[in-house]
């Protein structure tokens, strides 16, 4: 199916370069449609993002007109007035790609590697791995709300535990917007860990236990070294979109004003009160983060080759 | 963390009654082999044959269904794979393509808490004299080095018992041959125990001091290259360790110190003490350099079979020797191997063609004679006709 | 001896089986709660189980809005779906056949797309449109989805034209065909397979995204937009049918379409 989009290099193998063959002119045809539209449709926007965020005002204007200027201080605005947002939109991601990962590794290397011998029971599984995709989103995150409300026999128990204070609650905090977000981005883990332990070959494994490691440290040594490519794709495509989200922590699914990320923010500030340039600064301050992050991450782990 | 003593000399291996069986086939069946220290083994058939399992069961990659394996003594069989002192080259390598060489090589010393990995992992290196590319990835290596990568990263260990699973496999021919020589000098030079698998038979002949023929899960034969070579006991050992033209019919008469098997009206002599049985339908054979080919009927004499007349319906010039194949009535296609001691063949394709060979270079199998005429779709009908009648005969001879 | 080492071998090996069921379980959850409720015979809110009924399946269109909701998502995901696999494929092609100097750059420039959080695009693409005049609409939400899926096509077509052996081109060249008849006989029919998973998944997610969508509707409705306006006073049971049934087709392409290529490997599997 559609899990190459997810795939990454194989372990244990290198690609084999091919010759340059006929006249960059051709690929210059097949490029041009793309390009253009990333061009138009993409940077542009980026662009226009920028130029947005240094806007002001205007005077006497309405609620929502603006013009170009270089306000510089709407940065300083955005970052006093949403830094918290800003800690608890990386923070929740954190946390949320760390129990994805926990969640997803075992899950992973129990498809890829030991049901090598169960074909039928391989595909079930990934057919289960995949099946949220074709549910919507915002449906499966509204029924954890629903699962997770005050009167629902979970909540009760765990207040009978008193693991959960008589006047608590679990939605609405940081725990259960940490609990979508792992929950939605648990498949965006698996599958590049799966890609990578699929291929995986089992001689390395072999060669390890021949070579006096017993199992623990065939896997540290060997096994999490070659599924590395699946693991930092793993968490990039779990951590950006989940610093980014803002569904799981809005108020109408499962947080609440306490735990409001970035993405509330400029969601907020762009359609409810038209602050595009606010909108527009946090956005760009947002992306900026990101690439830094992912910039120092996939260097640190000695992926690039990923890009 | 592995248990058990390192030797730095070899120890026996000694399997008693191994079976595995896998869902839907048996790979190994009651099989018994014991190698003496020291010794380089050879395990040689064809794919399928359970060889590369019999490997895997000593590994400990594998556990048998039944039966016990002992290194130098100890009863091992339920020791797992990373305790044992054993150490596999494997058929692919298996280096572990996120490590350099050198870290490859330390491995397994790492693992086991040997004092300074580097230094000896260097100096298995230089034994293969790969030492320059220590700081290399595997995969930037050629097939050669990366063969002898495997090699160093096992004999590093020390291992009582050296595992090799068809490691020349995937090398060409030429160096193949020199890495054939390079692991004899190195067995020679260590003193390991080695257990090497192969299904190249000439790979086995060259560089084992004992090979053992498999066959469907049995060890058909063992013995050292040159005695399994000389003297085949099954059809099987004789065909998969060079080619051999076998014969089948009843013994007729039997004299002092050989017997005589008539073979489609034809009488032909063989040692009895190169003879497994000495009554009875038996198959006889004599490989094919030991044929003399002749353009006219050879004279009678002791001490020398001969069959003919036939047509010659193959010629084939390979360098050292040509090869005819001869279609003899009643007896079938019969393969000569000639040294080319003069330009060009001696006999013309198509032309009437004799052979014969000394009494002392025939050899009989211990194989009940197969039922199906050998090689069905080679030999004319004329052939098949005198099969059949000679078939029928029996028949009613028994009856 | 034997009985022990079994014993022992069955706890460990039992931990990771359970550990993946469990994880299985977890992600079924919430799927198994919405198709649940959509049989539940609710008035307005569906929180609460009041009794089962088949109403809403049969009468799916009565709730307000949620059948056209329905179908401006499969028309915004057919459209934008091939916009994205034809510009898509033609990059991927470029990319995994080509050699020159900008190709790293275009790589990256393809890769930036799916490191963007949704919400910067979706704003980013507003504010274009805002600053450009244009009106948001069903037009605006297709140049969205086109963009955030383009990137998915490429990825998923380029593994496949890596994958494949360029000396089936050669040999069609070498067989008289022109590049042209060397695209659509060989190379298109080998990519097809490519091609087809990359538009399931563009589909997939265009017909699933919400916060992109949600910066650049204008006043349509698509079916996520649908539930999350609705989500404020309560789901009707309807959009939980519909949820269910698309997933139960999609479940069914996928496991027929892995039953007929398991057939296929093991036909010839027995011919050889």
């Amino acid at each position: 199916m559609a899990f190459a989009a997810f795939g990454s290099a194989p372990a244990g193998t290198s690609g084999v370069e091919q010759a340059p063959r006929r006249r960059s002119r051709v690929a210059l045809i097949l490029l041009a449609p793309g390009l253009a539209y990333l061009a138009l449709f993409f940077l542009t926007p980026l662009v226009s993002l920028v130029l947005t965020s240094f806007q002001a005002p205007v005077e006497f204007g309405d609620v929502g007109q603006y013009q170009p200027a270089f306000k510089i201080e709407n940065y300083a605005v955005v970052v006093e007035a949403y830094w918290p947002h800003f800690l608890r939109a990386f923070g929740y991601a954190l946390a949320a790609t760390f129990f994805a990962l926990i969640i997803s590794y075992p899950l992973a290397y129990f498809i890829g590697v030991k049901a090598r011998r169960w074909p039928l029971l391989q595909a079930l599984m990934l057919t289960l791995v995949i099946a949220p995709f074709f549910i919507s989103f915002l449906l499966r995150t509204l029924a954890w709300k629903s699962l997770m409300s005050d009167d629902t026999p979970l909540v009760i128990a765990l207040k009978a535990l008193s693991i959960l204070p008589p006047d608590g609650h679990l939605t609405g905090t940081a725990f259960s917007v940490i609990f979508g977000l792992t929950y939605n981005f648990i498949p965006f883990m698996t599958l590049p860990i799966y890609t990578t332990l699929e291929r995986l070959d089992t001689r390395y494994l072999e060669a390890g236990s021949d070579l006096y490691a017993g199992p623990a440290t065939t896997f540290w040594r060997v096994t999490l070294p070659l599924s590395l490519p699946g693991i930092v794709s793993g968490t990039l495509l779990t951590f950006i979109p989940a610093a980014g989200d803002y569904i799981n922590a809005s108020a109408s699914f499962l947080g609440s004003a306490q735990t409001s990320m970035v993405g509330n923010a400029i969601e907020a500030n762009f359609l409810g009160l038209l602050n595009y340039p606010a909108a527009s600064a946090l956005s760009v301050i947002l992306m900026g983060l990101i690439l830094i992050i992912v910039g120092v991450y996939v260097k640190r782990s000695g992926t690039e080759d990923l890009l | 963390m592995a248990g058990g003593a390192f030797a730095e000399a070899g120890a026996d291996l000694e399997l008693i009654g191994i079976s595995k069986r896998f869902p839907g086939f048996t790979a190994i069946e009651e099989l018994d082999l014991r190698i003496p220290a020291g010794s380089f083994f050879a395990l040689l058939g064809p794919s399928g044959c359970g060889k590369t399992t019999t490997l895997r069961l000593v590994a400990g990659l594998e556990e048998p269904t039944t039966g016990r394996i002992l290194i130098g003594g100890k009863d091992v069989t339920n020791v797992k794979s990373f305790k044992r002192p054993v150490n596999t080259v494997f058929q692919s390598y298996a280096l572990f393509p996120h490590m350099t060489v050198l870290e490859n090589v330390a491995f397994g010393l790492r693992r086991r808490n040997i004092a300074d990995p580097v230094g000896k992992a260097h100096e298995a290196l230089r034994l293969v004299e790969l030492d320059h590319l220590a700081a290399r990835r595997p995969l930037q290596l050629s097939g050669g080095q990366q063969q002898r990568v495997a090699l160093a990263r096992a004999i590093v260990n020390r291992p009582a018992l050296l595992l090799l699973d068809e490691p020349l496999g995937a090398l060409d021919l030429k160096l193949r041959r020199q890495m054939q020589l390079e692991l004899k000098s190195i067995q020679n030079e260590v003193g390991l125990t080695f257990l090497h698998v192969t299904h190249d038979q000439e790979e086995a002949m060259t560089m084992a001091d004992t090979v053992a023929v498999m066959n469907r899960g049995q060890i058909e034969q063992m013995g050292a290259p040159e005695e399994l070579y000389e003297l085949p006991k099954t059809s099987f050992v004789a065909n998969f360790l060079g080619q051999s033209n076998l014969f089948t019919g009843p013994v007729t008469s039997s004299t002092g110190s050989s017997i005589v098997v008539d073979v489609a009206g034809v009488k032909v002599e063989v040692p009895k003490d190169r003879a497994q049985r000495h009554a009875g339908e038996v198959t006889v054979g004599v490989r094919p350099e030991k044929l003399m080919l002749h353009t006219s009927a050879p004279k009678q004499s002791a001490g020398s079979n001969s069959l003919g007349p036939g047509r010659v319906t193959d010629v084939s010039f390979s360098g050292v020797s040509t090869q005819y194949q001869i279609a003899i009535p009643g007896i079938g296609l019969v393969t000569v191997f000639a040294q080319n001691m003069v330009f060009g063949p001696v006999v013309n394709l198509g032309s009437a063609a004799w052979v014969s060979w000394s009494v002392e270079h025939g050899f009989g199998l211990l194989d009940e004679p197969e039922r199906a005429p050998r090689f069905a779709a080679d030999t004319d009908t004329a052939t098949i006709a005198m099969q059949t009648r000679h078939e029928l005969l029996a028949e009613i001879e028994e009856a | 001896m034997r009985t022990f080492s079994f014993g022992k071998l069955s706890l460990g090996t039992a931990l990771l089986p359970i550990y993946s069921a469990l994880a299985l379980v977890f992600l079924l959850v919430p799927i198994v709660y919405t198709f649940v409720f959509s049989f539940n015979d609710s008035v307005k809110s569906n929180i609460v189980w009041v009794g089962f009924t088949l109403d809403n399946w049969t009468n799916v269109c009565n709730a307000q809005g949620v059948c056209g909701a329905f179908f401006t998502s499969m028309l915004v995901g057919v459209v934008a779906t091939v916009i994205a696999t034809v510009l898509g494929t033609l990059m991927a092609i470029a990319l995994a056949r080509y050699r020159f100097r900008a190709r790293s750059a275009i790589s990256l420039l393809l890769f930036l797309p799916m490191a963007t959080p949704e919400v910067v695009l979706g704003a980013g693409l507003a504010a274009q449109f805002l600053s450009a005049g244009v009106p948001k609409g069903l037009l605006t939400i297709i140049i969205a989805h086109a963009l955030f899926c383009l990137s998915f096509v490429v990825v998923t077509v380029k593994a496949r034209v890596a994958s494949l052996d360029p000396a089936l081109e050669e040999a069609g060249r070498d067989l008289y065909g022109s590049p042209l008849q060397v695209f659509w006989k060989i190379t298109f029919p080998l990519l097809l397979p490519g091609i087809t998973a990359a538009a399931l998944l563009s589909f997939a997610l265009s017909f699933d995204d919400f916060i992109i969508t949600r910066f650049n509707n204008g006043g349509v409705e698509t079916f996520p937009i649908f539930v999350y306006t609705a989500a404020a006073r309560g789901v009707p049971a309807e959009a939980n049918v519909i949820a269910s049934a698309v997933f139960i087709l999609a479940l069914v392409i996928v496991v027929v379409s892995q039953l007929t290529s398991a057939a296929r490997r093991k036909r010839l599997a027995k011919q050889a």
